[in-house]
């Protein structure tokens, strides 16, 4: 890529850009105004990645040079601090897979397969616009932000910039994010491993294998990592192969085919336990495992969708769009651009490119090629997990992806459903789907990980090895996800302890010793009831749990992506160029517009679906007339309901407010940066800055 | 052309060297190890006399840091 835009401004540099640009919109044409013919997948990545090169040369390089003035003369904070550990200058290919592998999870897998249920036309736009006008500028800006200020954290700048109270602002609006991302992540697990032995036993081996990984990369061979992670991946695929044995022999299934609740509980107490064991022993092989299966399972798919270019079977626009879909609720407004938020813009790698890359970065001129770079990358898993949900049978599709509380249980009962919802299918496809992935049902596997997995596994088994091999494939992308959402839980549970012991800490100062186990033990506790209690009440939420617990999630993390691109924002004025400062603001400003409508319509829309007032109001005035409303099976349970509808209503509002606050706290600052006549912007001093002006 | 062909196998033995060596420094960044004969390198460079941690304790060194956990320091989940 940097070959290309390097490359001298001749007649030929125009030419092949003008190709490129002809190339994509032609593309772009043939995926958008197909009506009934099915679409060739390719069409859609030679779509993407024209699109994408197109906006790397002329809207990130702009960006990197005219707005924030990227000047490759200032040495970075690698190179002031080169310490050969934290601080290390490093070559940008090495660099920008670090930062590839620290950003890529299992937002951009998830988010678009249940954007699918709208047609793949409107999530694809949504990727596509969204990462070049909004995800990758935060990524790029932010990486910006924390190279010029010795990598500092973005709650630390946002304090420093912002002030002390946008600062704690900004910090309870980071342990929610973490909270329902621990509880989503943790659901999708449970959703694609519940009824399934197969899924379950290799899953569950990964906790055995990660030990022994962990101690021999202690003790018996201290730091050969390649070694461990092959003795590991050995391991991996010998328990996936075994898993189909312990399915087909009844008595050993019998331990593995455990239910939504049990499995729930099961991932609580492996969330504590694992977040209190030294990071050696589990944490980190399992990370080690979990981060080289991704990148190589990215890459598989890439290839594979190359070679194979399979045929999209879902229309591009469902008669969904008009918000009454079965695998989340609400109109393409707000809810698509809350359903898609890694992949498009995700608030999450915020906290990345404040984090250990801008230690790393040898030079400010690789800012574009790292931040805005690795984000187009991720928007490409996006599309990827897109085109695998959309290889699907549309009935196929639906059947896995709605409740059980609509869809009903058996396959007969699924089929009609289905086909009345438009998308006709058989009892028998059902089934032999079921059958040709080694699962004894499909039928109401929401959360997305199984609708990926089934994806994947007919166009990977297209590639290499047919029918066959369909059932190994598929329980393949089930272990890739489910091992590195566990990897997730286990880090994440002690972000949110740390952060509860920095919270509570500020009443009773001995909590904050974070060496202490007994604080330890305390705060791991703490944070997995937090999360768990979120993750109990989507597994055991009749619609599904993602058709409750995924908007929240989605609303969480752009919340976070507003308050990032504000800060930006704020900074762009006080470093005096405000006239740039459009760039961030016209994302920034849609971020606000999606959060807050999507926030206050989960509260006050009176459509039950869609609101959860309206929703418990409905449940409170049937249990008044001692009714038991569908999908729920006792007044307890509707009780239960209730409270739950209350507490997610408070969380959406939360999630609105602190946008709104941001939104008044960004305003203030910039209207303080507009009354001062010269640059505010706290950055690292830079002897260089003021030669350079004389020099100009 | 002998020499020709020997030749290329070299530049081949070569390219395909650096490959490997790039891809496993990539892959050892990518799960928080930086380069060790780079830090060697820093410390002989900046620090002479002073202790230079072997391999097997910059390995745990790095390993612990990239799991610690302090104020606004995250790791990736999404």
């Amino acid at each position: 890529m940097s070959a290309l835009v390097g490359s001298v401004n001749g007649t030929q540099t125009k030419v092949l850009w003008a190709a490129i640009a002809l190339l994509g919109a032609v593309s772009l044409g043939i995926v958008a105004l197909s009506r009934g013919e099915p679409v060739n997948a390719a069409w859609l990545v030679i779509a993407a990645v024209c699109i994408y090169f197109i906006a790397y040369r002329y809207y990130a390089l702009f960006i990197a040079n005219k707005v924030l003035g990227v000047n490759a003369a200032r040495p970075t904070p690698a190179v002031r601090h080169n310490d050969g550990l934290d601080y290390v200058p490093t070559n940008r290919y090495v660099l920008y897979g670090h930062h590839f592998a620290a950003i890529a999870g299992a937002g951009p897998l998830v988010g678009p397969v249940l954007a699918a249920q709208m047609g793949y036309l409107p999530g694809t736009l949504w990727i596509l616009a969204g990462v070049v006008f909004a995800g990758a500028v935060q990524d790029m800006t932010v990486l910006f932000l924390s190279t010029r200020r010795d990598g500092r954290s973005l709650a630390d700048m946002i304090r420093s910039e912002m002030g002390p109270v946008a600062g704690t602002i900004a910090g309870i609006g980071i342990l929610l994010i973490c909270i329902i991302l621990l509880a989503v992540l943790a659901l999708v697990v449970v959703m694609a491993l519940r009824g399934s032995p197969w899924g379950t036993f290799t899953v569950f081996c990964t906790v055995p294998i990660a030990l022994i990984m962990g101690v021999y990369g202690r003790f018996i061979r201290p730091g050969r990592v390649a070694e461990m992670s092959l003795i590991g991946l050995v391991l991996l695929v010998a328990a996936l192969i075994y898993g189909q044995t312990v399915a087909q022999t009844p008595e050993l299934a019998a331990y593995f085919t455990l239910s939504a609740p049990t499995l729930a509980l099961t991932i609580i107490g492996y969330g504590f336990f694992a977040s209190v064991l030294p990071v050696w022993l589990l944490l980190a092989p399992r990370d080690y495992l979990s981060t080289f299966m991704k990148v190589g399972t990215v890459v598989l798919l890439a290839l594979a969708i190359i070679i194979v270019r399979p045929y999209l079977q879902m229309p591009s626009v469902t008669k969904f769009i008009d918000g009454t879909g079965p695998v989340w609720a609400g109109s393409l407004f707000p809810f698509l651009f809350i359903t898609i938020a890694c992949g498009a813009v995700s608030g999450w790698h915020s906290l990345i490119s404040s984090g250990t890359t801008p230690k790393m970065l040898e030079n400010e001129s690789q800012i574009p090629f790292l931040g805005y770079g690795s984000m187009l990358m991720e928007s490409f898993v996006a599309i990827m997990a897109m085109i695998a949900a959309s290889v699907l049978h549309p009935g196929v599709y639906f059947a896995m992806n709605t409740g059980a509380g609509i869809l009903g249980t058996t396959a007969a009962q699924a089929a009609q459903v289905v086909s009345n919802m438009g998308f006709v299918v058989t009892p028998d496809q059902l089934a032999q789907v079921a059958h040709d992935v080694g699962e004894t049902t499909i039928l109401s596997r929401t959360g997305g990980a199984p609708t990926l997995a089934v994806g994947m596994a007919q166009i990977l088994s297209s590639l290499l090895g047919g029918q066959a091999l369909t059932a190994i494939w598929y329980h393949f992308a089930i272990l890739f996800e489910a091992l590195f959402i566990l990897t997730t839980v286990d880090a994440g549970t002690r972000v949110c302890r740390f952060m509860i012991q920095d919270l509570v800490g500020n009443a009773i100062p001995g909590f904050k010793e974070t060496t202490s186990w007994t604080n330890n033990i305390i705060g791991s506790a703490l944070a997995c009831a937090l999360w768990g209690y979120f993750l109990y009440q989507g597994v055991i939420d009749p619609f599904g749990g993602i058709w409750t617990l995924w908007p929240l999630f989605g609303a969480s993390n752009q919340m976070l992506a507003a308050i990032a691109l504000i800060l930006c924002t704020v900074v762009l004025f006080k470093m005096k160029r405000e006239r740039f400062a459009w760039v961030t603001i016209m994302p920034a400003t849609w971020l606000v517009v999606c959060t807050v409508t999507a926030g206050l319509e989960k509260v006050f829309n009176p459509n039950p679906a869609v609101g959860f007032v309206a929703h418990a109001f409905r449940l409170t005035s049937a249990i008044a007339s001692g009714q038991i409303l569908a999908p729920a099976h006792s007044l307890d349970e509707m009780s239960r309901l209730v409270f739950n509808d209350y507490l997610d209503a408070t969380l959406a509002f939360l999630f609105a407010a602190v946008v709104l606050l941001m939104v008044v706290y960004g305003v203030l600052n910039v209207w303080r940066a507009l009354g001062t006549p010269k640059a505010t912007a706290i950055e690292v001093e830079f002897a260089g800055a003021a030669v350079g002006a004389r020099n100009a | 052309m002998p020499d020709l062909l020997s030749i290329k196998f070299e530049e081949w033995k070569e390219h395909s060297r650096a490959v490997r060596t790039w891809s496993v420094r990539a892959a050892r960044l990518m799960i928080g190890v930086p380069d060790y004969d780079t830090y060697v390198a820093h410390r002989q460079a900046n620090h002479p006399g002073l202790p230079i941690m072997s391999y097997e304790e910059f390995f745990v060194e790095r390993q612990e840091a990239r799991y610690a956990v302090s104020k606004g320091r995250f790791r990736g989940c999404c």
